[in-house]
């Protein structure tokens, strides 16, 4: 089991990220922005949170055009997975591996604490170790969370069952209290709350493991 | 319009670009409604809506064509998902 996860100038999540798939069992490359291609073999893509290029223009804008994107967007094209959080989420949504788009915070204020979280559904590689409409507790930092999508992009979220993660108590002003989407194949998961940041006990929780011993246990039987 | 780009050239001055991004209507703008807010609490009264957008100016090389500064607009300056723009060719 290969994992790649990026890193972009600005990227502050990505070794947390990799050490909380390795600690589910995956090798790691880290893979440069600039570079045109994914190692051989990856199973999936980490896009890490942070603030890539300083979030010049619009969150993630910049970081969407770069050399690696082009191969992330072939990769998940071949029906590769690909996870992207916080910054990596809005990273996906430009590149429109997601629908929809993150704007700023309804209440303009950079919003740091834990949140809580609902599984809305347990039907991904993903989300497959917890159960829907599981509460769970994971950390958000972000100032541009605020999910945006309009009336008929919503309908076919709901419809078909690509509303991943909704917030208990909405910090940001989303559309339907929306955390996190997924692709119409469900390989692609978009999401600003950080899972890399609670997978451990010493990170005071661990309520995003499962995201990762999940995937590893879907990647492992593929 | 051709015309006019040699008389620019001419002048040594280089065709501008100015694309204008604003949210679109129906997205709510929070910083705009911030910015309302400031003024109604300095006492300015007329306001009914303030939407805050953004202003990219464009130098442009020769033969940069208006067509291009719009695919420039789809593809990085705008997310049309959210935002409109509006571009204006001038010296």
């Amino acid at each position: 089991m290969k994992a790649a996860v990026l890193v972009f100038p600005g990227s502050n999540c990505d070794r947390d990220l990799a050490v909380a798939f390795q600690q589910a069992g995956f090798s790691v490359d880290m893979v440069w922005h600039k570079d045109t291609g994914l190692p051989d073999g990856i199973d999936i893509v980490g896009v890490p949170g942070g603030f890539s290029y300083g979030d010049y223009l619009r969150c993630g804008a910049i970081a969407a055009q770069s050399p690696i994107m082009r191969a992330v967007a072939d990769h998940a094209g071949r029906g590769g997975y690909v996870l992207g959080i916080c910054n990596g989420f809005q990273v996906l949504c430009e590149t429109r591996l997601l629908p929809g788009a993150l704007m700023r915070n309804a209440g303009l204020k950079f919003v740091c604490r834990m949140q809580g979280l609902t599984v809305k559904t347990a039907d991904s590689a993903f989300t497959a170790g917890y159960a829907a409409g599981q509460a769970i507790d994971v950390p958000i930092a972000h100032h541009d969370g605020n999910y945006v999508i309009d009336a008929d992009g919503l309908a076919h979220l709901e419809g078909e069952d690509r509303i991943a993660f909704t917030y208990r108590g909405n910090p940001n002003g989303a559309v339907a209290d929306i955390a996190g989407v997924l692709s119409a194949n469900r390989r692609v998961l978009g999401l600003m709350p950080h899972p890399e940041r609670v997978v451990d006990a010493s990170h005071g929780g661990t309520d995003g493991a499962a995201m990762f011993t999940s995937l590893a246990d879907t990647l492992v039987t593929a | 319009m051709a015309g006019r780009a040699w008389f620019w050239k001419d002048e040594g001055k280089a065709m501008k670009a100015t694309v204008t991004v604003m949210l679109k209507q129906g997205v709510l703008d929070p910083q705009g409604e911030a910015v309302k807010s400031a003024l109604g609490t300095l006492g300015f009264g007329g306001i009914q809506g303030v939407r805050q957008g953004k202003v990219i100016e464009l130098d442009l090389a020769d033969g940069t064509t208006e067509a291009d500064v719009t695919a420039m607009c789809e593809k990085l300056l705008a997310n049309t998902v959210i935002e409109s723009y509006r571009v204006e060719i001038g010296a």
